[in-house]
């Protein structure tokens, strides 16, 4: 008898953490677009999103996100997500392609592919952004500063902790370039086991003086601080803390490393038609041009990038003069190899 | 004890004896019941929240479901194969068939990712081989797959499928200890380029025995000062040992960057006192990695110590040297001995904590001072790969399992028992 009670209220815990397994069922809800956060995701609002509402007067809800495959997996395979519209990097668009997470892109309602660069053209996306990896360092702590990655190795020239980021991704890369490997053959060179052999070899020289960051954020702190006298870096932080934070920060655009990020529509999404007309809308020229302005990111649109403001886009990759001596980063090649890599940089680090 | 009590004096009432031991089974049982309803709650809890997905996650190090699901009738073909042998054209005709099926219906991805693990280039491989194929009409023989890649003449190609065919494998728990099955079955080490585990295990147990040490020597004559001075004073530095421990450990850990770093108050101090003239590196190495672990455990160490120290009467020392003993006899024969259960008790504690370390490694250690966590870490979010995850915690588990055991065993007669 006494019992009956907390039998009773067994059944009820049981109840809930069966509802809590089964969950809420999916039901309509409004457009949902994904970006990376930030200060990136803040221009983006300015120059899309906000204007999209305004226009079409379709209700946007907004979310961020920092990568990752395994994220986009569970979403779409979970068959209730969330997110519509995300921006994803290539090798996630690559991934997510192949798995078939992303739907195909209409490219006739985005005004057909030749009116985009090259790289932003896909079956599942279309470029959002350019953006880029480069040597950075402050102008108040270094007059005559570093000219390329060679001189980041010159440890007599300019003594003092480098920042770099930690993984093989972008750190083999520059390796290579300083070593005096030619942008265009990095790759070629990275894909046999001496050019890997050659880039640790390189990478052996300077590892007792870098300092390894995880997150792009911590640069403009690093070298303010005084910790580290040039790094590895996104020009876009760089140049935004010195407009915000009057830092005298400067990128050294030769040799950098740049890639696109990509709009995509994640598979079974119940506001396609909405989310192809926001997609087809950030990607218009008079639309994207707006960007540079805001964050010192490139676009992918030739019209945009003829229309932008050439003040703001000469900080960017969008500048043909930027990446003109650059490393496209091969995605592809990172898909094949980043287990290996990723494995032997770690071998590496921790000796 | 209340039963042998009640069964001694069983007979004297006249009553039947077995009817009053069963009675007082009974009674027992449906006491040992209603406790047990009590912490149901909390079993139930545990088994929900703890056991399960611990169990399922530790499970995944040994599974290898992605062959067995996407090419399901050649994982079984594989299975029965002898190790490192070719296969037949049946195999190979089975295998193309459901790479068409696996590569139609966009599955291919998983199997794929899961070979890379094991040969670099597999990826590439697959999906090349897996577009080649075309239609159904080419047939689906070794010599046709060779024509597409050389490589499926290999017996090293067709032994990494085998491995792969589920559904146990022991190649993440191999992987984690850093060895590998060569393609005729044998164990060899990793290269040494490509080894890491072994020794990240090695530093994650040498740099938390190291933070132990330290927590050991600084937590002690702090506890003592704790538990002997007047109550008033006590209190008001315990609050300056709990204030920390109530703060986040992130913040603590960003705040000694702060401190330790080049242009850091701990550098600037140390010059204008002119002990050093260059700034010296405390951040970002191993240095800053034992100030940080250090600082934030301590807590951990100081409160068992204290515990053990406030309830130690001081009789039996000024008694020793009331006696003629030396302070340092005393201190030996005396006192420390009576700590023993404080000191060993937050040795452990300390000790299993600073081992699942992640966060502050991560901000003020450098690429070499990384901790098992960063690598459990990365795994789990970066690269995706659950089942190397899931090895290195079990790893890991057994490991420390280990030397909690070695340990008990060695502080068995002093503490660690309920008391």
């Amino acid at each position: 008898m006494t019992n009956e009670p907390r039998v009773h209220g067994f059944a009820i815990i049981g109840m809930l953490a069966l509802s809590a397994l089964i969950g809420p069922r999916a039901e309509a809800r409004d457009l949902t677009v994904t970006a990376w956060g930030g200060a990136s995701q803040a221009a983006a609002q300015k120059a899309y999103f906000k204007p999209f509402t305004a226009k079409t007067g379709i209700k946007l809800q907004e979310d961020s996100w920092s990568g990752g495959i395994g994220v986009l997996r569970t979403k779409v395979q979970g068959g209730n997500a969330s997110w519509d519209v995300v921006q994803v990097e290539v090798d996630d668009l690559m991934l997510g392609c192949e798995e078939g997470l992303f739907e195909k892109l209409d490219w006739s309602r985005l005004g057909g592919k030749d009116r985009f660069i090259a790289p932003a053209v896909s079956d599942c996306g279309v470029g959002a952004v350019v953006w880029a990896n480069a040597l950075g360092y402050d102008l108040d702590r270094l007059k005559d500063g570093p000219k390329s990655w060679a001189d980041f190795w010159d440890l007599k020239k300019f003594p003092g902790k480098r920042g770099m980021r930690k993984g093989a991704k972008y750190t083999l890369e520059i390796a290579l370039l300083a070593d005096g490997v030619k942008p265009q053959d990095v790759y070629k060179v990275l894909a046999t086991p001496e050019g890997v052999d050659r880039a640790f070899k390189k990478l052996d020289v300077l590892k007792p003086s870098i300092i390894w960051w995880t997150n792009a954020s911590q640069v403009p702190e690093m070298l303010a601080s005084g910790e580290v006298i040039m790094s590895v870096g996104t020009p876009g932080r760089l140049l935004a803390a010195n407009k915000n934070d009057k830092k005298n920060f400067k990128v050294v655009w030769d040799g950098n490393l740049y890639s696109i990020d990509h709009w995509v529509i994640l598979k079974g999404s119940p506001n396609k038609e909405q989310a192809l007309e926001l997609v087809s809308f950030m990607t218009r020229p008079e639309n994207q041009k707006q960007l540079p302005s805001l964050i010192p990111l490139g676009v992918t649109n030739k019209e945009a990038i003829a229309q932008a403001d050439p003040q703001a886009l000469a900080n960017t990759a969008s500048n043909p003069e930027n990446t003109k001596n650059a490393v496209n980063i091969n995605a592809t090649f990172w898909v094949e190899n980043a287990d290996q890599l990723n494995q032997r940089y770690n071998a590496w680090a921790a000796k | 004890m209340s039963r042998s009590a009640a069964v001694g004096s069983g007979g004297i009432a006249g009553i039947d004896s077995t009817a009053l031991k069963a009675a007082l089974r009974r009674a027992e049982r449906s006491q040992n019941l209603h406790a047990l309803a009590l912490v149901a709650p909390l079993l139930l809890f545990l088994a929900l929240n703890f056991v399960l997905p611990i169990g399922s996650m530790l499970l995944r190090s040994i599974q290898d479901p992605e062959l067995t699901t996407t090419l399901p009738e050649t994982a079984v073909l594989l299975r029965g194969l002898e190790g490192g042998v070719i296969p037949n054209d049946y195999i190979t005709s089975v295998f193309v068939t459901e790479l068409r099926q696996t590569r139609d219906s966009g599955a291919l991805s998983a199997v794929a990712n899961r070979l890379n693990y094991d040969i670099n280039g597999f990826r590439t491989l697959l999906f090349r081989t897996a577009r080649q194929l075309g239609e159904a009409t080419t047939p689906g023989t070794l010599d046709e797959l060779v024509r597409i890649d050389p490589r499926w003449g290999q017996r090293e190609t067709w032994a990494a499928l085998q491995h792969a065919s589920g559904p146990y494998t022991s190649f993440y728990l191999l992987a984690a200890i850093d060895r590998r099955l060569t393609a005729d079955g044998s164990i060899v080490t990793t290269p040494a380029q490509q080894a890491v585990f072994i020794d990240v295990f090695k530093r994650t147990f040498g740099i938390s025995a190291v933070v132990t040490v330290l927590c050991l020597v600084l937590a002690y004559p702090v506890s003592y000062l704790l538990a002997t001075v007047s109550p008033r004073i006590g209190n008001l530095l315990m609050i300056l040992v709990l204030l920390p421990f109530w703060t986040s450990v992130l913040v603590r850990t960003t705040a000694w960057m702060v401190l330790l770093q080049r242009e850091g108050i701990v550098n600037g101090i140390l010059r204008s006192a002119e002990v050093i003239s260059d700034p010296i590196q405390l951040v970002h190495n191993r240095i800053g990695v034992y100030i940080a672990m250090t600082y934030v455990l301590l807590p951990f160490m100081v409160l068992p110590l204290y515990g053990v120290m406030k309830g130690i009467s001081p009789l039996p020392v000024r008694a020793a040297l009331s006696l003629g003993a030396s302070p340092f006899t005393t201190f030996r024969r005396i006192y420390l001995p009576q700590t023993l259960p404080g000191v060993t008790a937050g040795c452990l504690l300390v000790f299993i904590l600073a081992i699942g370390f992640y966060i502050t490694p991560a901000l003020v250690g450098g690429a070499g001072d990384q901790l098992i966590s960063y690598f459990i870490a990365f795994y789990t979010n970066q690269t995706l790969n659950w089942g190397m995850a899931a090895a290195l915690g079990l790893v890991l588990l057994a490991v420390t399992l280990l030397l909690y055991g070695v340990y008990t065993k060695l502080t068995a007669t002093s503490s660690l028992r309920w008391r």
